[in-house]
């Protein structure tokens, strides 16, 4: 298990690495700087910027110095917002979209499954139609779409939630929640659609009916645990896509997380910014579709097998 | 069974409905009684060193934190005093010597004084710290000459302390606009011991304009700032005219997103937006008039040629090109009256200045043009590329006028877009052959507009250069001293800069908000300008 953990640990750094080493040179070949703006800088000014954010240095010394504070666990200073660090901006926005996130993937973990296994019990029954086509609709539903849809419906018309704003007042956080949970509860509904079904059909769940255990625990006890193991792998890649994709939903709905950061950045070549929040976001992704990896392995020792041959 | 999964899922959606809870009372209602204006402000401010940043949202909040020597009434524009409470201007009209009120204060207590001014505009001429604004300071003796680093002596700027609470400005040549600059964020004033504090008052990285440790000296102090969501500022009791401030409190919100920011405004969210989106102006212009402000703008949008290049090198292709486009048919239908047309730079009523009308909508003068420059009905004419800026309302308005010159002229145009820092190097390159362009005024005086087209000038990009031209905008025009003269200067100016059409006017802009029925006091101004002294909500509304 340890030689597992260590050998998927050493095959994501040079990910990262690849990650930094594309990104740092992609922004800068992009056209359009920092300092481009409506209204011409003039030559002094622009040289005057450039040397504060040692632009003016050779690409290869401005690469180097920035792995080494990087290194140091120092981004640099955001080029857009004189005066804040891409560390302090990072860290502002986090707390947000984790906690965002975290309330998605919940919503999409009960909806999801509680769907799926409904579906499972009575496949080819309207039981089974119905939610899954709901499902179906949630994966080609794009948050752009059902955000202001639900804003619409929710906050307008019924005027139950707020349309905007995150902990400003009360039930803000309940639509943007929904809209980024909905796609993810979706995969999850068909995911533990197909899981579940799949173990139902084993033999030992007909021992389980034979024995006269009633439905409920047949179905909670002996068939939710197999069943739900592909969910429980797509968890760690369906949370850190929740992180790095909630760009839109943070549009939508005024919430100041990270993903407005990485889209602005962009936006406004704003160089360290978009290093930070990609290299940030990309670790992440590594990290828990690594965690999820262990957690397969924990659960499945066929792959921990193949491992010590 | 289904019993039980029905009541499941009954309790889930009660448990996520439920925590909401009645709606409360709105912000807007909230704000009306409790004197909180709540402002759509479009984008999250960069910062808020009145020296280093250049945009309008962040103009919103430095004029309330803020103020310079001067200030502007909202219905007339008229300069009124700010932390001058008077001046004198000599009569050749080169020296202002300013006399600062005695009972006028930072933040913290500290006084502020005359030196405090001269300190804040070394400080935003320094050439390290790279100010992008610090051209407004160029009327001022010598102050280009420091900010390019060719003079190192401050004392030689034309800025002195005459005593504590007196300044003398002396002007290289009478510039009668100059007091509407002195209003603009550039040339605020800055709290010399907090910029020390917090590091080099020369360097732009610093943290002195955050949170917690910026001193400020106009009618609100900054109490939060959490970015991305919100920044609010109330009322500062040491504010010498704190007794005319009515508002309690101004929170900007980055509403970057115009259907949301529209949204807010509808749930009451909001008192004022940043924007009207457009296909939203038409049902609020017919359904609630009362919210909708739509008024002209000083700024002007305008397609520019590249003249170094075939066949735009071509005055009479040029003035084709101007002269076949129906630009009343594109602002009443294409956009829907949110722009008005034009055919000059200068947008009209720029303090009374009416700008030249050389040209009118006239397809068969175009077509013979056209034909004298040799391409008789389009013939052998080269397609040429129109570039814009990625946005949906600059893509209506260039597919509107590639239809009109291909029916009246018979030439073919590809339009390219690019996103915004694209266009802005392929601008700066003179990478186009004719490209999009805006321009919105820094103060109320046609030089805001003539002063772009000089030979080689930073913002010119057209190739276009006059010796006359030159001589009106660098040397005539900022040595007259009477109006009128002064304007038909311009005038001359704008008439060249016309018959030799470098660029090709389309519109003047007009600004569109949402105001909730509750704001009184920010009236309509070409500048889209307001004084916070001057707003208040009504508790009825």
């Amino acid at each position: 298990m340890w030689r597992f953990i260590g050998f998927r640990f050493l095959q994501a750094i040079p990910v990262i690495l690849a990650v930094i080493t594309v990104t740092f040179f992609l922004v800068r070949a992009a056209p359009g700087g920092p300092f481009d703006q409506e209204k011409a800088v003039s030559d002094q000014v622009r040289a005057a910027l450039e040397a504060r954010y040692q632009l003016d240095l050779p690409m290869h010394e401005q690469y180097f110095s920035y792995l080494e504070d990087l290194f140091r666990g120092d981004m640099g200073p955001s080029f857009y917002y004189p005066g804040r660090t891409v560390n302090d901006l990072i860290f502002q926005g986090l707390p947000i979209t984790a906690e965002l996130g975290f309330y998605a993937l919940v919503i999409a973990l009960v909806i999801g499954c509680l769907a799926g296994v409904l579906a499972a019990l009575k496949p080819n029954t309207a039981q089974d139609y119905v939610p899954m086509s709901v499902a179906m609709i949630g994966i080609c539903m794009p948050s752009f779409l059902l955000g202001p849809l639900l804003v619409l419906i929710f906050g307008i018309w019924l005027d139950l939630l707020p349309v905007s704003g995150w902990g400003n007042s009360a039930g803000d956080k309940i639509l943007p929640s929904i809209t980024l949970g909905a796609m993810t509860a979706a995969y999850i509904a068909r995911l533990s659609r197909s899981g579940m079904l799949e173990v139902l059909n084993q033999d030992y769940m007909r021992t389980a009916r034979a024995k006269g255990l009633p439905e409920y625990v047949v179905v909670i006890k002996h068939a939710l645990r197999g069943g739900l193991l592909p969910v429980v792998s797509y968890l760690g890649p369906a949370f850190a896509a929740l992180l790095s994709g909630s760009f839109v939903v943070e549009t939508v709905f005024q919430i100041p997380g990270l993903g407005r950061f990485y889209i602005q950045a962009a936006f406004n070549r704003d160089y360290t910014m978009i290093l930070g929040t990609t290299v940030f976001l990309s670790t992440l992704i590594v990290f828990f579709n690594l965690l999820s990896d262990i957690v397969a392995a924990w659960l499945n020792p066929r792959l921990r097998y193949q491992f010590r041959k | 069974m289904n019993f039980n999964n029905a009541r499941l899922i009954f309790i889930f959606l009660l448990l996520l409905t439920g925590c909401s809870g009645g709606e409360s009372e709105s912000r807007v209602d909230s704000g009306n009684r409790d004197g909180v204006f709540h402002f759509g402000n479009h984008a999250e401010p960069q910062g808020l060193d009145p020296h280093i940043v250049t945009g309008i949202p962040e103009h919103h909040i430095l004029t309330a934190l803020f103020e310079g020597l001067v200030l502007k009434n909202p219905y007339t524009l008229d300069i009124e005093p700010g932390v001058a409470e008077s001046w004198d201007i000599s009569a050749d009209g080169l020296t202002y010597t300013f006399r600062l009120r005695e009972n006028t204060s930072w933040s913290n207590g500290d006084v502020l004084t005359a030196e405090d001014f001269r300190w804040s505009w070394q400080r935003a001429l320094s050439p390290i710290l790279g100010s992008e604004y610090s051209y407004m300071y160029y009327p001022i003796e010598n102050a280009e000459a420091y900010n390019s680093g060719q003079m190192s002596d401050f004392s030689q700027v034309g800025v002195t302390v005459l005593d504590e609470h007196t300044l003398q400005v002396k002007l290289h040549s009478p510039t009668p606009y100059f007091l509407q600059l002195l209003d603009h964020y550039s040339m605020f004033p800055v709290h010399r011991a907090t910029l020390e504090a917090f590091g080099s008052a020369s360097d732009r990285l610093t943290a002195w304009a955050q949170e917690g440790n910026i001193v400020t000296n106009g009618a609100f102090v900054l109490t939060e700032w959490q970015i991305n969501s919100h920044v609010r500022v109330e009322k500062s009791p040491l504010y010498w005219d704190a007794e005319e401030v009515d508002l309690k409190a101004i929170v900007f919100y980055p509403t970057e997103n115009l259907v949301t920011e529209e949204r807010m405004f509808r749930d009451r969210q909001l008192h004022r937006t940043a924007e009207i989106p457009l296909d939203k102006i038409f049902t609020y212009q017919q359904e609630q008039l009362e919210v909708t402000k739509i008024a002209p703008w000083i700024g002007s949008y305008f397609y520019m040629f590249n003249t170094t290049r075939a066949p735009l090198n071509d005055v009479r292709v040029r003035k084709a090109l101007a002269m076949s486009i129906d630009r009343t048919l594109i602002a009443e239908t294409v956009t829907q009256g949110v722009y008005s047309s034009s055919t000059a730079l200068v947008p009209p009523g720029t303090l009374g200045y009416q700008p030249p009308q050389l040209f009118t909508y006239d397809p068969e003068k175009a077509v013979e043009l056209l034909a004298e420059a040799g391409y008789p009905n389009g013939d052998g004419f080269p397609a040429f590329d129109f570039l814009y800026n990625t946005n949906e309302d600059h893509r209506k308005i260039a597919v509107a006028i590639q239809q009109m010159w291909m029916k009246t002229l018979n030439i073919t145009v590809n339009l390219v877009n690019q996103e915004w820092k694209v266009y802005l190097d392929s601008h700066n390159n003179m990478n186009y052959d004719v490209a999009r362009r805006g321009w919105i005024g820094d103060y109320v005086d046609p030089y805001t507009f003539l002063g772009m087209y000089i030979t080689d000038g930073g913002n010119n990009k057209t190739g276009f250069s006059n010796a006359r031209y030159d001589e009106i905008i660098l040397h005539e025009a900022p040595a007259e001293l009477d109006k009128d003269k002064r304007f038909a200067l311009y005038y001359e100016a704008e008439t060249i800069l016309l018959e030799n059409m470098p660029i090709l006017p389309i519109f003047t802009y007009q600004f569109k908000h949402l105001y909730q029925t509750s704001v009184k006091g920010m009236p309509n101004n070409i500048m889209d300008y307001y004084n916070y002294k001057y707003v208040s909500l009504d508790p009825e509304g």
